[in-house]
């Protein structure tokens, strides 16, 4: 589990994140939705340790994690998985050493201990025959899931997810939501996803954090959002079209 | 306020203007060397995983070694040659040995034109591409990606480069000295400015080795400037594609200009 307490961070005295407290359990899919430039990047580079909170306290499992210096942190970032937004996959490496990657940090496992864990992650996200493909030969969601695949490959008990399918047709979009979902159940995961798309939330939203302002406005499931009690969560939900006539 | 006041007037606000620019460029100066300081305390770690930054620092040294051995050779040939014919033409009373060319040609390669020369042409090549290379990859996140794994990225990434031109950089440049002193023979032999013997002859001439390591830690030194602030000019961007470009200019013109400040300081140690 992890525990924010009280976060706030600030840029150049400009108030991004203010007083949010968050619990984040494993075995589920915890969502963080707003607004474009709600801080939802922010709070999770937050919470992975890429920009320190200005005020209040991150726990990995009761372990103080917003306190450790970078060597204290070495071991428990072996146990932490993020997709990028942009999936950072390493442009000088193909697939196969791209997944590869953290093991060779981390284990000394032999070469073929390696290429079958890797083999395995690919398959995972069925793109078993990509390994020699390099990234700028993938498509955009391709890239996507080679990244879910480096973020398993070391077996993490926490994966961050920032928007795993924006700019995803729908279709994969859902692939790879559901390919989320099972891996978090599956082995238990403490998963973190940023997102503004309503059909993931839906979808796969366990629990739903919703960020207004800097503030954590609503705090729900998949299934009572869809009856919001509040207004400006309702305004977020009901903004397009299609989420207006499901409504009626 | 008469004419002439109010002339006085507008050259002291620019005088003060400039004034203040130039005390907030030097601030900013302290600043960026700071920030430098600060990177290259955690680029100078032992690595975490020494076969993978072995195996980085035979990539680097193809890299940034043997692919400029081209270019350093062309230029070095060819500097060689405009050094010997400047000298030869400029000899022109018959006290002066024509062995001297030799000499001269072969002080002036080992002393300066290797040595600064060819780090100043290293320094456009090598540092635009390293200050892009490192400026891609932090605008596309590749560098958060290292950090949430618990990588020192600035040592996984930067140590390597710099380790690898300052092992192999001497060798370009002693390739380089050979290279140019041959120019000065293909001269002898296809022109009739002074003979392959006179030139040979000059060239055996009171040979210090001294000049010789004195070129050397030259290299070195500039090896690692050019390196290392190419990489910090990549690592530090923060924002787009706009701002590799940028980068990859400033870690030119920075690294260059530290060459030639550099130059000035260790001649003046080493030499007097
Ligand atoms: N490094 C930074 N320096 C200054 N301000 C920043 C920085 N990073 C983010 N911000 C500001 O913080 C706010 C939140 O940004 P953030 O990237 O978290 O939004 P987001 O919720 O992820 O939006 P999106 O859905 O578009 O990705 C923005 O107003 C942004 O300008
Ligand atoms: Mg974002």
């Amino acid at each position: 589990m992890i525990s924010a307490k009280h976060i706030t961070k600030q840029f150049a005295g400009r108030s991004v994140l203010d007083d949010i407290s968050l619990d984040f359990e494993p075995g589920y899919t915890n969502l963080i939705i707003g607004q474009s430039g709600s801080g939802k990047t922010v709070l999770m580079k937050c919470l992975v340790g890429l920009l320190e909170v200005d005020k209040g306290e991150i726990y990995y499992n009761n372990r103080l994690f917003s306190r450790m210096n970078a060597e204290e942190r070495r071991p428990l970032r072996q146990e932490l998985g993020m997709l990028f937004q942009g999936g950072a996959l390493f442009d000088s490496m193909n697939v196969t050493q791209n997944v590869m990657f953290p093991l060779n940090m981390y284990t000394r496992w032999s070469r073929s201990e390696k290429l079958k864990r890797v083999q395995f992650c690919l398959d995972r996200v069925n793109l078993s025959h990509a390994g020699l493909l390099m990234p700028s030969e993938l498509s955009g969601g391709m890239v996507k899931r080679v990244a879910i695949a480096r973020a398993i490959a070391l077996n993490p008990r926490y994966l961050f997810c920032d928007e795993p399918n924006s700019g995803l047709d729908p279709q994969t979009a859902t692939l790879i939501d559901n390919l989320i979902l099972e891996i978090t159940r599956e082995y238990n995961i403490t998963t973190v996803i940023n997102t503004h798309d309503m059909n993931s939330v839906l979808q796969i939203g366990d629990r739903v954090n919703f960020i207004y302002q800097g503030k954590l406005w609503w705090q729900g499931t998949k299934t009572n959002i869809m009856e919001p009690d509040n207004a400006e969560l309702e305004q977020f939900l009901f903004s397009t079209e299609l989420t207006r006539r499901l409504k009626k | 306020m008469t004419p002439r006041d109010r002339w006085e007037f507008c050259n002291d606000l620019v005088f003060c203007t400039n004034l203040a620019r130039h005390f907030f460029t030097t601030m900013n100066l302290f600043e960026q060397t700071g920030s430098y300081v600060l990177l290259m305390s955690r680029v100078l770690r032992r690595p975490n995983r020494h076969s993978l930054f072995f195996k980085e620092l035979v990539n680097e040294i193809q890299k940034v070694g043997f692919d400029s051995m081209g270019i350093v050779a062309i230029i070095s040939v060819f500097m060689g040659m405009v050094v010997t014919i400047q000298t030869a033409y400029n000899i022109d009373s018959p006290l002066i040995p024509l062995s001297m060319v030799g000499f001269t040609a072969r002080q002036s390669v080992i002393l300066e034109f290797s040595p600064t020369i060819i780090s100043l042409i290293l320094a456009g090549k090598v540092g635009s591409s390293i200050a892009s290379e490192i400026g891609t990859m932090r605008v596309t996140e590749q560098i958060d990606a290292l950090e949430v794994m618990g990588i020192n990225s600035a040592n996984f990434l930067i140590l390597p480069k710099v380790v690898a031109a300052v092992l192999f950089n001497p060798v370009l440049i002693i390739f380089s000295i050979g290279l140019s002193l041959l120019g000065g023979y293909f001269v002898a032999l296809f022109t009739s400015l002074y003979t392959p013997g006179d030139y040979v002859t000059g060239l055996r001439f009171a040979f210090e080795g001294f000049t010789l390591f004195y070129a050397l830690i030259k290299t070195v030194v500039f090896a690692f400037l050019i390196t290392s602030v190419s990489a910090y000019q990549g690592y530090k961007i923060r924002g787009g594609a706009l701002e590799v470009g940028r980068s990859s200019t400033t870690a030119v013109v920075h690294s260059s200009i530290l060459i030639i400040l550099f130059n000035l300081i260790l001649t003046q140690l080493l030499l007097t």
